[in-house]
């Protein structure tokens, strides 16, 4: 049983997420009385219907990826973070104020100096619930969730006051807006008449760093210990509380850099609703990613279709956006079902020998059943 | 404005103590439910429904009823699924709460969104004063001078206490989530008795949650339940896991609600945005203080239980 | 509650029990008869108490079946044991630390309760009264965190004989008991015989022969032998319980010593409750000695451990390790300076179990420049390291990337002492290092020690097993309350001598 078993199992697991969520929709679906099939088909080809569809799943992707590699981060290292959607609103604040502040800067050093006050940002309010858990045992689950409240309720403040754009003031239309951000904070667009931008780049870049880091580096090796193994990780002399707080500066510090892209590269300033999300959908991307970027950015492709395509149904038939929600909901549970059950050893086993029996893995050794899949738990 | 910040906390408890109530349950049988706010919010919205779908019936009188019932069976639904994964699957509950929270809060929007749209409001459940008690000057005011749903939450609170301590069931729940295995070597069932604790928090939850749309705001929308059911998971750590714990920590949370009302309402100037802050920074705090707590919780919190498992 | 038939005869025929990758129980066939007591004996890993928790209700057999008075019989889950007579005393106490005595039996006395209230004053009679019966003193009103571990086993007796258990038993009932305690106990049950029938788990001899009738051998999970107690010597009983003639290693003690390693001075540490688990503790550990810690669990040796590997603050008092105070050094600073470690829980304290085995072995080297090219690993070297140990330990798993966690006891045991051992340390605290683990297993980690010995190390060794203690130590001290009562050169400690210092009982 190796990594072949690994693998297979892995994907045993998304499948059966999978189909529980297309049941999940079904019902939801019939029950307000949308047509279920044609919804699907709507969602996961209208998309594709064009060069505009096709970019935008990327461009709904790029945020993905970046919060789901700092989730994948901290979740490996054993701390929680569901704070991403508070910590992208921190970000795209410090992202903006930096771009707004230095206008006359060169592009050379305004670009990078937004995304990384957006990520700093980001970094820090994630950083308050690392400090929470490490050094006063705060369930993080419940200290990130308030802080996603917390952050909500800033974002607005600042928006409509010290941070709101002069000209809704004078105009009078008083919408909650930054001002625009100066072109040299701007992402650059790849393709002309379209929203794709150069995060893209950006995004994949990182994705290859995070495997680099957790994988071959002593700070990755630390990191996961202490997520798999905390206890033995102790008596091994790591220390553990900082990794936790490491691991969330880190996921928040990816969370706040994916609000200062979507602002330098879609948005070009500071709006209200527009994290849209991208917190919550970020875990399940990561969760269906296995927590691994190799998984993480075909999961954020996959979910930036569902995301474009829920937003055409919605026009098209209907269909609320919220559905979305109830989606991840059921895949987050159909998920972590899933792994758990599947990581029972006897249903291992029995997973293991049916895979065998359809030819698809070698016995390595007869009487090794029974092992564990190597991954940190969420 | 005192008598106004008390006389508002009193009601304002009610949805975080009913929830709260609900979530002990949960956790003294060993398994803590993160998806209260989204049982909390699908409550809220069927319980609003029936009274908005039938305001113009005949049946308008039972509107309310249907709707509290309705929120809970809700409730027991939600916390069914819940115990499927977490009791009988065995995954991680932090998450799977998570999980839970998005699929009761997307329920509730999606469905609001789809049938009703707007921001409508519905009439309510109105107050009853009690006949002698609520003319006491001042007391009475803030104490019987409420909706009945308010007199039935305030008696939860004993309820709960003595369905805890004493009764069989409650001795199970509590060596449930103690010592699990002991509680099966004598024959208790510790799926059935985890099963049967989250039904009852869901159920709970629920009709925290109805409460919020028919009796406290007399509308639904998105953002009505606004993390309340995450503030009631805390309440039980700050409460000790003990309903009379949970009853002071509710009106401190709600007192703080009040005050933020009162001050808008009193003109005060200071941000409405921070007010509205209090409340989840109150959490923090309390969590960040309340550590030693933990070792007062129920043993096995959190871990799955499994017999087969070679100790 | 209708009383359960009485209990003529317990049959087990051809019970089979599998766990993943082992085969716990492999066609065992045994019986009990009315009033008789039968000894269950067999090395650890033998699968007596799986076999055990098969007959309780807690595990479901894989094949073969269970007849009592000559009915097959099927208990899906423990409670239908119990309703049958069947009550089981584990080794690890089935009670509910924070509910009362009375409370605790309570839960398993359901039609006692009147409809919805819990009545707890016919339960307090029912526990006087069988308490008086058998002569075991319990105090009904006390929460059970607050009793010994002799006080809880007497409960536990209470509470299965309460439930109306008819065949009692009894998994290693004398393995947390002072030599003293475990007299008394084997009196009691001795008189409890005329009533009940008795099975009880032991790899201790001594005790089979002084209380069984019958004894019923097992070795890798099969019946090797089953007989009168009386027909066979201890010496012929040890030699059929491991198949061989194993002589586990014993320390030559050739009596010099080096100077002191380590040293401990006045040691105040607190317990997880906030009380003082080390009270003023003082102790000297010698370079090429191997240093008993003889105790009952409880009595402060988890408390030292941890203080030793610097995961516990010291309140007050030194620990001088190779000539400097550890005392307020971070776990990283002590394991630098050579100190080894064998913590009691090896599954989660040992190991990080879902790592590979290789990952294992360096995880606490993992970012020396050894293993380590300033921020990133050298994955060869790791590979390399973990092929060599694994040949020179012997440590069966199928490849080094297999997960560590699902390796068998002994070999996890082994990967941990690879890697403590591979690191030369200078002083190895070893804490119950062959708990649970069979007798090949013990000899491979017994023989481990005493090379270290030879190689001038200092090893503390922690344990409750007293002759393993006896065998391996130089020097043996009892620790008792958080304190060292004594220290005796191991050739002037008896079993007797060294239970009364466990009881807390000095000469004079």
């Amino acid at each position: 049983m190796g990594r072949r078993f690994r693998l297979l199992y892995g994907g045993l697991v998304v499948l059966l997420a999978t189909a529980a969520a297309l049941a999940a929709a079904t019902l939801v679906l019939s029950a307000i009385g949308a047509k279920p099939f044609a919804t699907f088909v709507v969602i996961l080809t209208g998309p594709l219907h064009d060069l505009f569809g096709v970019t935008e799943i990327l461009v709904r992707a790029v945020p993905l990826i970046l919060v789901a590699l700092g989730i994948a981060i901290s979740f490996r290292s054993g701390i929680l973070n569901i704070g991403a959607e508070g910590q992208i609103m921190i970000g795209i604040l410090s992202g903006t104020a930096v771009a707004l502040a230095g206008p006359g800067l060169p592009r050379l050093f305004l670009l990078p100096l937004c995304l990384l006050a957006g990520a700093l940002g980001g970094a820090l309010w994630g950083g308050i619930a690392g400090v929470l858990r490490a050094r006063l045992d705060v369930n993080e689950i419940l200290s990130t969730v308030m802080l996603n409240y917390i952050a909500a309720q800033l974002y607005t403040f600042l928006l409509r006051g010290p941070m709101i754009d002069p000209n809704e003031l004078m105009t009078g239309s008083g919408t909650p807006q930054s001002t625009r951000l100066p072109h040299n904070a701007w992402l650059d667009r790849i393709i002309p008449g379209t929203r794709l931008h150069s995060g893209i780049y950006l995004a994949l870049g990182l994705a290859f760093l995070v495997w680099f880091l957790l994988w071959r580096t002593t700070l990755g090796f630390r990191l996961r210990a202490a997520g798999a193994g905390s206890k033995a990780a102790r008596y091994a002399g790591i220390h553990v509380e900082r990794s936790l707080v490491l691991a969330m500066l880190m996921a928040g510090g990816f969370a706040g850099l994916a609000g200062a892209v979507e602002v330098a590269g879609v948005h070009h300033r500071a709006i209200e609703a527009i994290s849209g999300g991208y917190g919550f959908a970020g875990i399940v991307v990561a969760l269906f990613g296995g927590l691994h970027p190799a998984g993480i950015v075909p999961a954020a492709v996959f979910f930036g279709l569902l995301l474009v395509g829920a937003d055409m149904t919605q026009r098209s038939a209907g269909v609320p956006a919220n559905m979305i929600l109830v989606l991840q909901g059921v895949v987050i549970l159909a998920i972590v079902s899933a792994k758990m059950y599947l990581r029972n050893p006897y249903a291992q086993d029995r997973a293991f020998r049916l895979l065998r029996r359809m030819g698809l893995v070698r016995d390595a050794r007869a009487g090794e059943a029974g092992e564990l899949s190597a991954g940190a738990e969420p | 404005m005192l008598y106004d910040i008390l006389s508002l906390g009193v009601p304002f408890s009610v949805a975080l103590l009913l929830a709260a109530l609900g979530e002990m349950f949960n956790q003294r049988a060993g398994v803590f439910n993160l998806g209260c706010d989204g049982i909390m919010s699908l409550g809220a919205f069927l319980g609003f429904l029936p009274p908005y779908l039938l305001r113009t019936s005949t049946l308008f009188p039972y509107a309310n009823l249907a709707g509290f019932a309705l929120a809970a069976l809700a409730g027991v639904f939600l916390g069914l699924v819940f115990a499927v994964v977490t009791v009988t699957f065995r995954a991680p509950q932090g998450i799977a709460g998570i999980g839970l929270q998005m699929l009761g809060w997307g329920l509730a929007g999606t469905i609001f969104r789809h049938f009703i749209g707007g921001v409508t409001g519905v009439e309510g459940v109105a107050a009853w004063p009690i006949p002698v008690l609520s003319r006491i000057p001042y007391l009475g005011g803030i104490l019987f001078d409420h909706n009945p749903v308010v007199y039935l939450a305030m008696l939860a609170v004993p309820a709960s206490w003595f369905l805890l301590y004493r009764t069989p069931w409650g001795l199970r729940v509590r060596a449930v989530g103690t010592h699990p295995r002991a509680a099966d070597t004598m024959g208790t069932s510790v799926t059935r008795v985890r099963y049967q604790a989250l039904m009852l928090g869901g159920a709970m939850a629920g009709l925290g949650g109805a409460y919020l749309s028919l009796c406290q705001a007399k509308m639904f929308a998105d953002d009505l339940v606004a993390g309340r059911g995450f503030i009631a998971v805390a309440l039980v750590y700050f409460g000790r896991w003990s309903p009379f714990g949970i009853l002071g920590g509710a009106l401190l949370f709600s007192l703080a609600q009040a005050l933020q009302l009162s001050i808008q309402v009193g003109g005060i100037k200071f941000p409405y945005e921070f007010a509205v802050m209090l409340p989840y920074v109150m959490v923090i705090l309390v969590l960040a203080l309340a550590r030693r707590s933990r070792m007062l919780g129920p043993a096995a919190l959190g871990r799955p239980y499994d017999r087969e498992m070679r100790v | 509650m209708g009383a359960p038939e009485p209990i003529r005869e317990l049959k087990l025929e051809g019970i089979t029990k599998r766990f993943p990758g082992i085969l716990a129980c492999d066609r065992i066939s045994l019986e009990v008869r009315r009033g008789e007591t039968l000894a269950l004996v067999g090395e650890n890993g033998a699968g007596k108490s799986t076999l055990m928790n098969v007959v309780a209700g807690l595990y479901q057999p894989d094949g073969g079946r269970i007849l009592l008075n000559g009915r097959p019989v099927h208990f899906p889950t423990p409670g239908d044991a119990f309703g049958l007579g069947i009550g089981m005393v584990h080794q690890n106490f089935m009670l509910v630390p924070n509910m009362t005595v009375t409370e605790n039996v309570a839960l398993g006395l359901k039609p006692l309760h009147r409809g919805l209230l819990l009545d707890l004053k016919e339960v307090r009679r029912r526990v006087a009264e069988v308490s008086a019966h058998h002569e075991l003193p319990v105090n009904p009103d006390a929460y059970v965190w607050q009793l010994s571990v002799g006080e809880q086993q007497r409960v536990e007796l209470v509470k299965t004989l309460c439930l109306g258990a008819r065949l009692l038993i009894l998994d290693e009932p004398t393995s947390a008991l002072t030599p003293q305690e475990t007299d008394d106990l084997l009196l009691r049950l001795g008189k409890m015989t005329a009533e009940l029938s008795i099975i009880f788990i032991s790899h201790k001899l001594n005790e089979v022969k002084a209380l069984s009738d019958r004894v019923t051998i097992l070795r890798r999970g099969a019946v090797v032998y089953s007989g009168n107690t009386k027909d066979h010597t201890t010496a012929e009983l040890a030699a059929l319980m491991t198949g061989r003639e194993v002589t586990l290693p014993v320390n030559p003690g050739s009596g010099a010593t080096g100077p002191a390693v380590l040293t401990l001075a006045g040691l105040r540490v607190k317990g997880d409750r906030g009380h003082f688990a080390l009270d003023g503790l003082d102790l000297e550990l010698h370079q090429g000695e191997i240093l008993g810690l003889a105790g009952v669990s409880g009595n402060g040796q988890r408390e030292l451990a941890d203080a030793l590997a610097g995961l516990r603050p010291v309140e007050s008092g030194t620990i001088r390790f190779d000539g400097e105070d550890i005392s307020q050094a971070d776990p990283r600073h002590i394991i630098d300076r050579g100190m080894g470690y064998i913590p009691e829980d090896r599954h989660y304290e040992g190991i990080v179990p879902s790592f590979a085995v290789k990952e294992n072995l360096v995880l606490k080297d993992f970012a020396t420049p050894r293993f380590s090219l300033g921020a990133l690993l050298k994955l060869g070297e790791v590979d390399g390291n973990a092929t060599r140990l694994r040949d020179r330990f012997d440590i069966r798993c199928s490849s080094t990337a297999a997960a560590a966690g699902s390796l068998s006891g002994g070999n996890i045991q082994k990967v941990i002492l690879a890697r403590e051992l591979a690191r030369a340390p200078k002083a190895l605290v070893a804490v119950y290092p062959t708990r649970g683990l069979d007798m090949g297993a013990e000899e491979f980690i017994h023989g481990q020690l005493l090379a270290l010995r030879e190689k001038k190390a200092g090893i503390l060794l922690i344990s409750e097993e007293l002759e393993e203690v006896m065998n391996l130590s130089d020097r043996i001290a009892v620790i008792y309350k958080g304190r060292i009562l004594e220290v005796l050169p191991s050739r002037a400690a008896t079993r007797e001598r060294l239970g009364l210092l466990m009881a807390g009982v000095t000469h004079g």
